[in-house]
């Protein structure tokens, strides 16, 4: 009987040949990632543990990008205490605000995921480092600090659903409408805690970004981690970031599964999570005609250059809603700096589009663009919890970057697949 | 280890967001957590609850963000014990991290109603429900949690496998 990729990458980290869902294992963790909300955070973990000097079997990165740029002088200190431990560590992979950006995008962008390592942090959305084939799950604080200060941890080997995607995307449809899809089909909790592998041919034509988008929020799904079998795309990316030599995993033949799901997205449509659950989806068809008064396009779900490249196209020439703010928040520096050479900057400014510093800010309501009661917001990021993005009286519909762009141009919730057909967009 | 309190009941999916708000992420104070508790859902939670209250509530709780102030908020405004149909994972870590005992037992929503007194022992696997003169079990906790949980959480654990 053999393992599949996640199995493999618990084995290997623990010291054992084999290993079986439901078995605890204590694992060797390879990279540690923290943000300004896990560092501060973990230092009373790591002093109850007796812990002064880190291990050095651990890669440690520290990316500040929740409460940054500070909106509050707590947040400040929170930022000042974050940059204060990386120099007392000598951590060299530091990213502070203007060469760094949303922690998941740099952690990629910056070479740091690797397939078959195992690599937490402190928040869910750390699930994203799967779409490079490693095993990577979001931890609380005392769990980071035991990871960051021992250098191993317990896992339970989770169970692994294999979802088979089957089919070619349409072209209104992104990863992120992909990732509607299975939160509604897996609503009934059919993959809460457990590991999901994705694959087939949606997935082999997938970029990279995409990849990610999926893997980002499986998160929503609840699983425990979501992976993706490294290919030419995933080593293209990184041969071009990572320096040392990769050893991809991959699951055996006879890998077990608990379930494989398989879908045909071939007629797949726009679709949108309405509030207060991710899991609360309809197709944006239905949802057409809602009024909205925020659009925002960022985050670490839909963030990146494939984001805002098809947001582009469709605000080409357009202008924003008059009653509507749309807000764009590049992923990360770099791709701020893409998205500049390209020109997709100078159409969102020129579209009426405000652009933030590549930041956590908007999406978990910490700042730079919260909601007030009675309004709501259309989002291409990962959460409409309520009181998400502010007031717990507003609502928040999660959608495509393309059924962003397109609804804030209209000022009401509206299905992209029109104009994308009729501009010939992709 | 066995736990006495008078219950409260909350549905399913409830988040991290509605049990500590995004906002608070700033302050890891526990005293200060226990005062938002439940804020997003329930803004008075702290003022109803009493020392080692139970929560029983639905299916994926403490689904969203890893935010460990979340459990730490539950814990620190007087929560005993959390009984769910299901956890999301990184809140169940959590909890058993810092000593929060969390249960996870399907049907108990239809077996506990609210402010009924129940009492929990954990080693045994049963809740008797003192309010309708019924005891039921649930699946035992693993042995490695129980470790965990009887030793105060996560970092009294390693602490003593870092003596060894």
């Amino acid at each position: 009987m053999g393992m599949n990729m996640t199995e493999k990458i618990l084995a290997r980290s623990s010291g054992k040949s084999v290993c079986r869902p439901g078995e605890i294992v204590e694992a060797n963790v390879d990279v540690v990632m923290l943000h300004d909300v896990g560092t501060p955070g973990i230092q009373n973990p790591l002093k109850e543990l007796g812990i002064e000097e880190l291990p050095p079997s651990v890669d440690v990165v520290i990316i500040p990008d929740h409460f940054s740029p500070a909106p509050t002088v707590k947040g400040a200190e929170n930022l000042k205490l974050t940059r204060e431990f990386a120099r007392k560590h000598r951590i060299k992979n530091y990213y502070e605000l203007g060469r760094g950006g949303i922690c998941h995008q740099v952690m990629a962008e910056k070479g740091h995921i690797k397939p078959g390592h195992v690599i937490v942090g402190p928040d869910s959305h750390t699930t994203t480092y799967g779409a490079f084939g490693a095993f990577a799950t979001g931890l609380g604080v005392t769990d980071t600090a035991i990871a960051l200060g021992i250098g191993r941890l317990w896992f339970r080997v989770p169970l692994t659903i294999r979802v088979l995607l089957r089919g070619k995307m349409p072209a209104a449809v992104s990863a992120k409408d992909l990732s509607l899809f299975l939160l509604k089909k897996f609503s009934g909790y059919e993959v809460l805690n457990k590991a999901m592998e994705l694959c087939g041919e949606v997935i082999e034509r997938m970029s990279v970004d995409g990849r990610m988008c999926l893997c980002d929020m499986a998160a929503e799904m609840g699983a425990k981690n979501c992976i993706i079998p490294p290919d030419g795309i995933t080593l293209d990316y990184l041969r071009a970031r990572v320096k040392e030599p990769l050893s991809p995993v991959s699951s055996d033949k006879d890998a077990v599964y608990e379930e494989t799901f398989e879908f045909d997205i071939s007629k797949l449509e726009p679709q949108v999570a309405c509030p207060h659950t991710p899991f609360n989806v309809k197709k944006a068809k239905e949802m057409e005609g809602t009024r909205i008064d925020q659009a925002f396009l960022g985050s670490c779900t839909n963030g990146r250059m494939e984001d805002l490249r098809i947001a582009a196209r469709l605000l080409k020439n357009e202008q924003v809603h008059p009653d509507v703010r749309l807000i764009i928040t590049p992923a990360s520096q770099e791709i701020y700096l893409q998205a500049m050479q390209e020109g997709l900057i100078e159409i969102f400014v020129k579209a009426g589009g405000a652009i933030t510093a590549p930041t956590c800010g908007i999406c978990f309501g910490g700042h730079s663009g919260l909601l007030a009661p009675g309004e709501v917001c259309i989002s291409s990021s990962n959460r409409n919890y309520m009181g998400r993005m502010g007031s717990p009286k507003a609502e928040i519909y999660l959608a495509s970057p393309a059924t962003v762009a397109v609804s804030a141009v209209e000022g009401k919730i509206t299905d992209p697949a029109y104009r994308m057909e009729k501009g010939g967009i992709r | 280890m066995k736990l006495r309190g008078r219950v409260w009941k909350y549905g399913d999916e409830i988040d991290t967001d509605g049990i500590y708000p995004g906002k608070y992420l700033v302050s890891f104070d526990p005293a200060e957590a226990g005062q938002h508790a439940m804020e997003g859902i329930e803004p008075d939670f702290h003022n109803k609850i009493s020392k080692g209250d139970i929560l029983v509530v639905g299916n994926n709780f403490g689904s969203g963000s890893a935010r460990e102030q979340a459990a730490l908020a539950l814990k620190y405004a007087g929560v005993g014990a959390v009984i769910a149909e299901s956890f999301a994972r990184t809140f169940y870590r959590n909890a058993i991290n810092i000593g929060l005992p969390v249960i996870e037992m399907k049907g108990v929503q239809n077996r506990i109603a609210e402010k009924d007194e129940i009492e929990v022992d954990l080693d045994a696997g049963k809740i008797r429900n003192l309010t309708q003169g019924k005891e039921f079990s649930f699946p035992s906790i693993d042995a490695f949690i129980m470790e965990l949980l009887n030793m105060g959480g996560a970092i009294p654990y390693y602490k003593n496998r870092m003596k060894r």
